[in-house]
C-alpha cells in the first residue's frame, strides 16, 4: 500500500497550490498515473477517501488519468499501448518489449473556490 | 514519512562517515598536520567531517528557473458579464499544476546532479533486492578501478554500518547512511552524505541503495545511471517481476555468476526479460569473487563517465539510457579540474 503515502504527497501539494491560489476549498483533484509508474490507481482511489477528511479536499472529488505504456512485441512486432503491464501480447501471445513513456505519477489540475 | 510506502520517517536517518581502519597502508588517506605539536597525526577510527572547499553546496536552497513548474498554475476568472437564472459560486476556478508528485525530492536530486557536474564526477545508483552482491561487487569495483576510475561511495541500510566498514579499506572515502525505518535512499539523504565525502580527485560516486526493488525505482537521486543488480538464484522473471526498477537501468549486472551452474538459471531466458523490460541497458555476467566480468564492467563505468552523465531524466528518475549520446565526449572531462 504505499499508494497511501504518494497520496497524502498528492494532497499536501494541492493544498500548496489551492492555497498559493487564494482558495479555501478544493472540490476536484485530477492526477496522471503511468502504466510504468507502479502505482496502483484502484489503491490511490482507496487512499484517497481514507486521507482527504481534515483537508481543503474533503469533500472533493478524485479523477485518475491513466497513461498507458507502448509495448511492442518481440514476435509479431504489433503495438500496443497498454495500461497495464503485461508481457504476453494480445495479438500472439508472444513476448512484449516495453516502450517508453507511461512513467507518469503527476499531480495535474485542480478545481478550487 | 516515507513518500512512497510509509515506511518510516525519512528525516530520521544517520550519516556515518567511515575512515580506514587502524594499521592500513594511508597512501590514500589525509593527515592532519595542525595539530598543536605540529606533528601529523595518524589515522584514527573514529568518524569525523572532513573539510573541503565547495564548488557548490550540495543541499542548500536556491530557486533555478528551471526548477519552476513549465506550466504555472493560473486562474479562470468570470470577468464577463451575462444574465443569471440562478445563483453559484463566481470564484469556482482550475489551477493547473503540472507537477510531479515527488517533486521536492526531485528538486534536490537536479541539486545533485548540478553539483556532481561542477566537479566532473559520474554517479551511479546501485540498486538490487538485499543479498544481490552490490557491497561485495563495490569492493571489487574499487580494487580494480582504483586507476582509471577513483572513487567516492555512499552507502545505504536501514541499520549497521557494516557495509561502509567493509568498503573503508579499499582506498576510498565511505559515508554511510542508515535510513532506520525508511526503505530507500532519497535526494536529501544523498545532499546530506555528500557533504561528508571528500570528493577531491574522484571520478565516479558510487551510491549502494538499499536493497529493495520497489521504492528505489520512484526516487532519483541525482545520479547518472541506474545500475540494477540480479543474482543468478533469484530467477529468470525477476525483471517481469519488477518492472520499474528495471526499466530505468543503464546497465543490470548479473551476479554471482560462479554460482549458475549450480543454480539452474536459464541464463537466454533472464536474459530475454531484462531485454523485455529494459531494451537498451547494458547485460554483463559477473562475480565479484572470481573477477570474471569484472574488466567489462570497468570498461563500460569508463566509457559511460566519459559521456555526458548528468542530462535531466524527462520522465522519471534515471531513465539515460547506456549508449545514449556516444558522439560527445568531451564535456564531461571539461568539468574535471
Amino acid at each position: 500500500m504505499h499508494e497511501i503515502s504518494i497520496m497524502q504527497n498528492a494532497l499536501e501539494l494541492a493544498e500548496k497550490h489551492a492555497l498559493s491560489a487564494g482558495a479555501t476549498s478544493i472540490s476536484s483533484i485530477s492526477l496522471r498515473v503511468g502504466a510504468g509508474s507502479g502505482v496502483v490507481p484502484e489503491a490511490l482511489e482507496f487512499a484517497f477517501g481514507v486521507l482527504k477528511k481534515q483537508t481543503l479536499a474533503a469533500s472533493a472529488s478524485l479523477h485518475i488519468e491513466r497513461v498507458p505504456t507502448e509495448f511492442r512485441c518481440s514476435h509479431c512486432g504489433a503495438l500496443s499501448h497498454l495500461h497495464e503491464i503485461r508481457f504476453d501480447c494480445p495479438e500472439c501471445n508472444g513476448l512484449l518489449i516495453m516502450g517508453d513513456g507511461g512513467n507518469d505519477l503527476e499531480l495535474s489540475h485542480l478545481e478550487v473556490s | 514519512m516515507c513518500d512512497n510506502c510509509g515506511c518510516g520517517d525519512v528525516d530520521s536517518f544517520t550519516i556515518i562517515p567511515m575512515l580506514k581502519s587502524a594499521g592500513i597502508d594511508t597512501a590514500a588517506g589525509h593527515s592532519h598536520p595542525s595539530h598543536a605539536d605540529g606533528a601529523t597525526a595518524a589515522h584514527h577510527d573514529y568518524p569525523h567531517q572532513y573539510t573541503y572547499n565547495h564548488l557548490r553546496e550540495p543541499q542548500r536552497e536556491h530557486v533555478h528557473a528551471e526548477d519552476l513548474s513549465p506550466e504555472p498554475r493560473h486562474e479562470h476568472v468570470h470577468d464577463h458579464d451575462h444574465p443569471h437564472t440562478h445563483s453559484h459560486d463566481h470564484s469556482h476556478r482550475t489551477v493547473r499544476v503540472h507537477t510531479p508528485i515527488l517533486e521536492e525530492n526531485d528538486r534536490r536530486a537536479r541539486h545533485n546532479r548540478r553539483f556532481l557536474k561542477a566537479r566532473g564526477i559520474f554517479a551511479i545508483n546501485i540498486v538490487s533486492s538485499p543479498g544481490s552482491g552490490k557491497t561485495s561487487l563495490i569492493a571489487r569495483t574499487l580494487e580494480k578501478a582504483a586507476g582509471v576510475l577513483p572513487a567516492a561511495v555512499i552507502v545505504g541500510d536501514l541499520e549497521t554500518a557494516n557495509d561502509a566498514i567493509r568498503l573503508r579499506d579499499k582506498g576510498a572515502p565511505v559515508v554511510q547512511i542508515t535510513t532506520g525505518t525508511v526503505c530507500h535512499l532519497d535526494a536529501a539523504m544523498v545532499s546530506r552524505a555528500l557533504k561528508h565525502l571528500d570528493l577531491e580527485d574522484r571520478r565516479l560516486l558510487i551510491i549502494e541503495n538499499v536493497g529493495n526493488l520497489v521504492c528505489p525505482a520512484s526516487y532519483d537521486l541525482g545520479e547518472a545511471m541506474r545500475v540494477v543488480l540480479i543474482s543468478v538464484t533469484e530467477g529468470e522473471d525477476k525483471p517481469l517481476k519488477y518492472p520499474p526498477i528495471f526499466r530505468g537501468a543503464g546497465i543490470v549486472l548479473i551476479t554471482k555468476i560462479d554460482m549458475c551452474a549450480a543454480s539452474g538459471l536459464d541464463m537466454q531466458e533472464l536474459r530475454r526479460n531484462i531485454r523485455a523490460v529494459a531494451p537498451a541497458a547494458e547485460i554483463i555476467e559477473v562475480s565479484a569473487r572470481t573477477g570474471e566480468g569484472m574488466d567489462e564492467w570497468i570498461e563500460l563505468l569508463r566509457a559511460a563517465s566519459c559521456r555526458p552523465s548528468n542530462a535531466s531524466p524527462n520522465s522519471g528518475p534515471s531513465f539515460q539510457k547506456s549508449g545514449q549520446n556516444d558522439s560527445d565526449h568531451s564535456s564531461h572531462s571539461h568539468a574535471v579540474s
